[in-house]
């Protein structure tokens, strides 16, 4: 009987294996055609937005760069795909799209009904507040009674609400529909505070501020009030290709844990630390087991950079937007992001 | 009419200067009374006042050359942001050092138009000039052009099946000949093609490197998305027209619903329709062009609007006219094309051209699918960070260039009323 049942086990095992084809049909037309497919936003500042040369750049655009990197070992073998909101999941779905990396928010639904995967997170964004500094307000906590520019029917305005019905705190809302115009009436003075995810309010700060006021005049306060993070997902299907971006993001962030950049990667590659050894591919095994080439590490790093230096370049300090790195920063300085190790 | 004058009538004097010229103009036309003159000096002073403050900004606060939007903050307009962007406006993400390419391409475009505009075309030349131009188009829009050999043949044999309709017992045995023989060797080509008989041979002309329409962005994606979507839509509307008119049942039945299913929809909608939904419905792996499918969705809707018009041609006709065609003995199609079409199409000429510049500007809802046509890649400038927060400036410049390219169109519809109507005016 036993040997019946475990006989049984081993066929189902055998026949689930089967089914999950660990020779993903995604990756093997990735690699067949030569080029990565990739769904982007239709221009975020900072996340995506084609350059004056026409050049796709942005955070997500460098998830994109990074994993044909690691499939390729160049960065540049990428088509971009610019999807709005409404297009993005069955543009997945349909396999008009490789990897979509479109500052998509992670959620249980959109994780398991559409039929997609999240692979890793490559931002937490939340909601947030942008006050002018003259108020002087240095917390969330002290908004009692404020008038709040907010965008009408979006979770932005229940969780404004939630928020201030926990603290026991009342405001006055202003309903805009049009980001350019809740913009306008912040600037005008109509609302004291402007509330929506914290990139696109360090955006509005970087861009919109009217003379003679100064983007430093402005300040967004670090009470998070949402959890928004956001990542590249791909379809059912295909856990080689899943694993390649998600395994993709986490060399990124344990490369810049470890120092190495794309300044010194070519000393790095010295380095006597195992750890670093394995990551770079001096220690080969790591690119094999995954299905790639053992210098992919070596390669993203070269090409695209770690992940601070990503997010430095793009929406951090050598960027206009000036995104605090916030909970973005590496389980080691106090943030969120943790990669598991590479080994 | 003689110059005699009746005996004691006064010579007619000059009237007063106060009444011609310019003075007599203005008191005639400006200041005919109180009300009137009021009037006239509040809006000159309005209007002033707007144009002196559009003038500061737009003219003398002006920044004109800037190394980003920072040095531009303060003072009026900042054109340095259209000197910036405007290669990224008019060509979106063509490969930058390749921008010459979509420029010749809209030049070969505009070239066609022109040169269609003029009515000393409007015959056999007509399909030489959008055959080369077209050909040309897309070739430096795409880069390479494969001309399959199934192509060739399909093109044969519609092109005999068709000489053979239109010139079936009017035209000599010898050209009928001709005619027959081409569908022949279409037909005969493409059935040993599908057998398997003949390889599956290409021409393939590819002087530059290729570049996928979603790498098109801009000027030439509004000029292709309306131009082909119209040429495409005329014939089908044609076809469309003629169905509604049909006394088949079912023929009219499908053509009436068609329209007043495209016509009761929203062009958005059908965008959206063929954007989204189509790849749900395609096997998996099939993959239809994204800039294809709007361009489908936009003949289909133009030819819904098209086919109205030319129903309303249709109509105008009187019915002897058909009658007559009838009673030469021409058959259905050569009466069509002979007889009917040609005075139905003189008439709705005009109210096309209308429609054709309607569409021209409908082509920017395509942004909502995610293609970068020529508003859409204005709407891109903006959201670079460096050059963000000046949308006025960059909405102007959008509205200039649609409006060059409206007006044109509209003066040309002007002209056209005027000369195609020389026959019937008094």
């Amino acid at each position: 009987m036993r040997s019946f049942v475990l006989a049984a086990a081993v066929g189902v095992a055998a026949a689930l294996a089967a089914g999950n084809a660990f020779a993903g049909k995604d990756l093997d037309a990735i690699k067949a055609r030569g080029a990565l497919i990739c769904g982007v936003p239709t221009g975020i500042a900072g996340f995506a937005a084609a350059d004056s040369q026409g050049k796709w750049v942005g955070l997500d655009i460098d998830v994109c760069r990074a994993v044909s990197t690691a499939i390729f070992g160049e960065s540049e073998k990428v088509k971009y795909v610019p999807l709005t909101s409404q297009q993005r999941f069955t543009a997945l779905q349909s396999g008009e799209v490789d990897l979509l990396s479109n500052n998509t928010t992670v959620t249980l639904q959109r994780d398991t009904a559409l039929g997609l995967d999240f692979t890793a997170i490559t931002y937490y964004d939340g909601q947030g507040f942008l006050v002018p500094r003259k108020l002087g307000v240095k917390s969330a906590k002290e908004l009692d009674g404020a008038t709040i520019c907010v965008a009408p029917g979006t979770t932005t305005e229940l969780n404004l609400a939630d928020y201030f019905r926990a603290n026991k705190m009342t405001f006055k809302p202003v309903v805009i529909e049009k980001a350019e115009e809740i913009r306008a009436a912040f600037y005008a003075g109509r609302c004291d505070v402007y509330t929506t995810d914290v990139s696109s309010l360090a955006a509005t700060r970087a861009a919109n501020v009217p003379p003679p006021a100064k983007p430093e005049d402005f300040i967004i306060l670090p009470e998070i009030i949402s959890k928004e993070p956001l990542g590249p997902m791909v379809r059912h299907g295909d856990n080689q290709f899943a694993d390649i971006i998600r395994w993709t993001q986490f060399a990124m962030l344990e490369a810049e844990e470890y120092g190495i950049t794309s300044g010194n990667v070519d000393e790095m590659v010295k380095s006597e630390n195992p750890t670093i050894k394995r990551i770079l591919g001096v220690t080969p095994g790591m690119g094999k087991a995954l299905g790639v080439d053992d210098r992919w590490v070596y390669n993203i790093i070269k090409q695209v950079g770690n992940y601070g230096e990503s997010y430095d370049r793009h929406v951090g300090p050598h960027s206009l937007l000036k995104i605090d790195r916030g909970v973005n920063r590496l389980w080691t300085q106090g943030g969120l992001q943790y990669a598991p190790p590479i080994r | 009419m003689t110059d005699v004058m009746p005996a004691g009538e006064r010579r007619q004097l000059a009237p007063p200067t106060v009444e011609t010229g310019v003075f007599g103009w203005m008191r005639k036309n400006l200041f005919s009374s109180w009300g009137n003159g009021i009037t006239t000096i509040v809006l000159i002073v309005v209007v002033a006042w707007i144009l002196s403050n559009f003038l500061h900004w737009a003219l003398f606060t002006a920044t004109f050359d800037a190394k980003s939007g920072a040095e531009c903050r303060g003072h009026g307009a900042c054109w340095a942001l259209i000197r910036e962007k405007y290669r990224y406006i008019f060509f979106g993400s063509f490969p930058y050092e390749q921008h010459w390419r979509p420029l010749f391409a809209v030049i070969a475009m505009l070239a066609m138009l022109i040169l269609s505009s003029d009515r000393r075309m409007w015959n056999k030349r007509l399909i030489a000039i959008w055959g080369i131009g077209s050909f040309i188009t897309f070739l430096l829009m795409f880069g390479e052009i494969s001309i399959s050999i199934s192509l060739i043949l399909f093109m044969a044999l519609a092109v005999g099946g068709l000489g053979m309709i239109l010139r079936g017992s009017i035209a000599p045995p010898a050209e009928l000949n001709g005619w027959r023989a081409l569908a022949g060797i279409g037909a005969v080509g493409l059935v040993l093609r599908m057998v398997g008989v003949l390889p599956a041979w290409g021409l393939a002309i590819a002087p530059f490197s290729y570049v996928e329409t979603g790498l098109w962005g801009g000027i030439p994606v509004t000029m292709i998305l309306a131009t082909y979507g119209l040429l495409f839509a005329f014939p089908f509307g044609i076809l469309l027209a003629l169905g509604r008119r049909s006394n088949l049942p079912l023929i009219k039945g499908l053509c009436v619903g068609f329209i007043e299913l495209i016509r009761g929809v929203p062009l958005i909608s059908l965008l959206i329709m063929a954007s989204v939904m189509l790849p749900l419905f395609l096997p998996s792996g099939m993959n239809i062009d994204k800039f294809l499918r709007a361009q489908v969705a936009v003949i289909l809707f133009a030819g819904a609007y098209i086919a109205e018009i030319i129903r309303g041609g249709l109509q105008s006709l009187p019915k002897g006219q058909f009658e007559a065609a009838d009673a030469v003995g021409l058959n259905y199609v050569q009466k069509t094309t002979l007889i009917i079409l040609p005075q139905a199409l003189r008439v709705v000429i005009p109210p096309l051209i209308n429609t054709f510049i309607g569409f021209f500007k409908d082509t920017s809802l395509v942004l909502i699918i995610g293609i970068f046509d020529f508003l859409n890649t204005a709407n891109q400038a903006l959201v670079d960070p460096n050059w963000a927060g000046f949308p006025g400036e960059v909405y102007l410049f959008a509205a200039f260039v649609y409006f060059c390219f409206c007006y044109s169109m509209s003066r040309y519809s002007k002209y056209l009323e005027i000369e195609l109507n020389k026959g019937t005016r008094r």
